[in-house]
């Protein structure tokens, strides 16, 4: 008897994603633009994070139309992103077929208590985290992989460099600890405390977990994979840069060969102007999509 | 000993080490041409083909690759490798490496909502095989000097010729090391062979 929708089916699709690079796009021609250019997978958007966060509003799933379009025009899997707790928007997601779906901070929450009920699902699901209580809390929930909230839309990595130093630096502590500091762990954390004995044991989370939000150049995404990202997401850092292909195709040799620095150097060269990034203490508290989710 | 290499340009390419390890032979992740001159034979792992051919011409990976499969070097290719080991792609003019005559069929199970586990029987490999099949491709007919290991509803999934081994589904993801351990083997005797 075969079986859909398993745990190892569905992390297994986000393991063979490693060491790639996942690129939003908003049409058809921008999913093969990325396609050709070597990424892994495309998340298909009726806006990117930077507009999003420009036009203001209330932001929510794609329309299907778009998603449609953009599953017809590459082989690679497709995501998409519904909005936190938005149970409907998640399941008429999984019936269009997309191959991944990430419940996701850039849009508007549905739910501002609970998150999906990810394990009653086929369809895989991402989650962003930002530490290990919201990275265990998210698999519990059925997340079959993670990826760090960064701050999205602004191009710039600070905060998706702290998100993964702190899951990894948890794991490292939490490999040291004995199993009854383990208990007061899991509760100053919030983190189920089963899945962190396995975590302890492993050393390691048991889903992928990427980098996202404002990487905006080949370095930054060679940053993230040093820091022990299994690959990159990559929104509005492409398209809205002034040469797209050149940009995602750097981006994705960059990923690859993240330790090879003369490589990243040459790049880099002459390769125009990145997306206009945003500092960090310019955003009011209302304008970070990270604290949208705990 | 017997080392295997593992191309490490996308995909799940430590979890393969792990399981080459695991059969009692050496492992490296090949990440530059170069490396290939020190390996007795290679694992084309998971991942996306699409991306891995992308890689595979932008560092001059496709001569090589194709030398070392015509040099009696065994090549396992799982899911996307299959893909890039095929002599003929379903609907496409774009073939890889060729060097295995088989055609294949791409995502041919559906998206990623149909991709499924089950248990399998390899042919002289192993009984009660646990297969996860992830988006996978399957092999529409196989050349006259293969030999067909496993089906499934039908479908041929995993196959052999020569020193070519090949199957959809990702022996990599679970603890059963029998389908790495029986390549391990393959490369063990090519080695013997070809120190003749």
């Amino acid at each position: 008897m075969s079986q859909t929708g398993t745990d190892r089916v569905k992390r297994g699709m986000a393991e063979m994603q490693k060491g790639g690079v996942i690129m939003d796009v908003v049409n058809a021609e921008q999913a093969k633009i990325a396609e050709e250019a070597g990424a892994v997978a495309v998340m298909a958007l009726e806006r990117v994070p930077a507009d999003i966060r420009a036009a203001g509003g209330v932001a929510r799933m794609a329309d299907p139309s778009i998603v449609e379009d953009v599953m017809n025009a590459v082989s690679i899997p497709v995501m998409a992103k519904a909005r936190i707790g938005h149970i409907t928007e998640a399941r008429v997601l999984e019936a269009l077929g997309v191959d991944y779906i990430d419940e996701s901070e850039v849009l508007t929450p549905a739910d501002d208590v609970y998150h999906i009920k990810k394990d009653d699902y086929t369809v895989p699901f991402v989650c962003g985290c930002r530490n290990l209580g919201e990275a265990t809390r998210r698999i519990r929930e059925g997340a079959s992989m993670l990826r760090t909230k960064g701050e999205p839309g602004t191009g710039n990595i600070v905060e998706a460099v702290s998100h993964m130093r702190q899951v990894q630096s948890q794991i490292r502590h939490l490999r040291g600890l004995s199993e009854d500091e383990v208990m007061v762990y899991a509760k100053d954390n919030g983190a189920p405390f089963d899945m962190l004995m396995e975590i302890r044991e492993a050393g390691r989370l048991p889903v992928v977990n990427f980098a996202a939000g404002g990487i905006a150049t080949p370095a930054d995404a060679a940053l993230m994979m040093q820091l022990g990202a299994d690959g990159v997401f990559v929104g509005s850092g492409i398209f809205k840069s002034n040469d797209p292909e050149r940009f995602a195709r750097a981006i994705v040799e960059a990923t690859t060969h993240y330790d090879d620095y003369k490589l990243i150097g040459e790049l880099s060269r002459g390769l125009g102007t990145a997306m206009k990034g945003m500092e960090m203490s310019t955003l009011a508290a209302d304008q970070r999509m990270q604290d949208r989710s705990q | 000993m017997t080392t295997i290499g593992v191309l490490g340009l996308q995909g799940a390419f430590r979890e393969h080490v792990r399981s080459i390890e695991a059969s009692g032979a050496e492992s490296v992740v090949v990440k530059k041409v170069e490396q290939l001159e020190n390996i007795d034979g290679l694992i084309i792992p998971g991942g996306e083909s699409t991306t891995m051919r992308r890689l595979i011409d932008k560092y001059n990976f496709l001569e090589p690759l194709h030398d070392f499969g015509k040099q009696g070097k065994p090549i396992f290719g799982t899911c996307a490798g299959l893909i890039l080991l095929a002599s003929e792609i379903d609907g496409s003019y774009d073939v890889h490496l060729g060097l295995m005559d088989i055609h294949v069929r791409r995502n041919a199970f559906g998206r990623q909502r149909e991709s499924f586990e089950v248990d399998l029987d390899i042919e002289g490999v192993a009984e009660g095989y646990n297969a996860v099949f992830i988006r996978a491709p399957y092999i529409e007919r196989v050349g006259e000097s293969g030999k067909v290991l496993a089906t499934y509803n039908g479908h041929i999934v995993a196959a052999q010729q020569d020193g070519y081994l090949a199957c959809s589904f990702h022996p990599e993801l679970t603890e059963d090391h029998r389908m790495t351990a029986h390549f391990v083997k393959m490369v063990e005797e090519s080695k013997k062979s070809l120190a003749l």
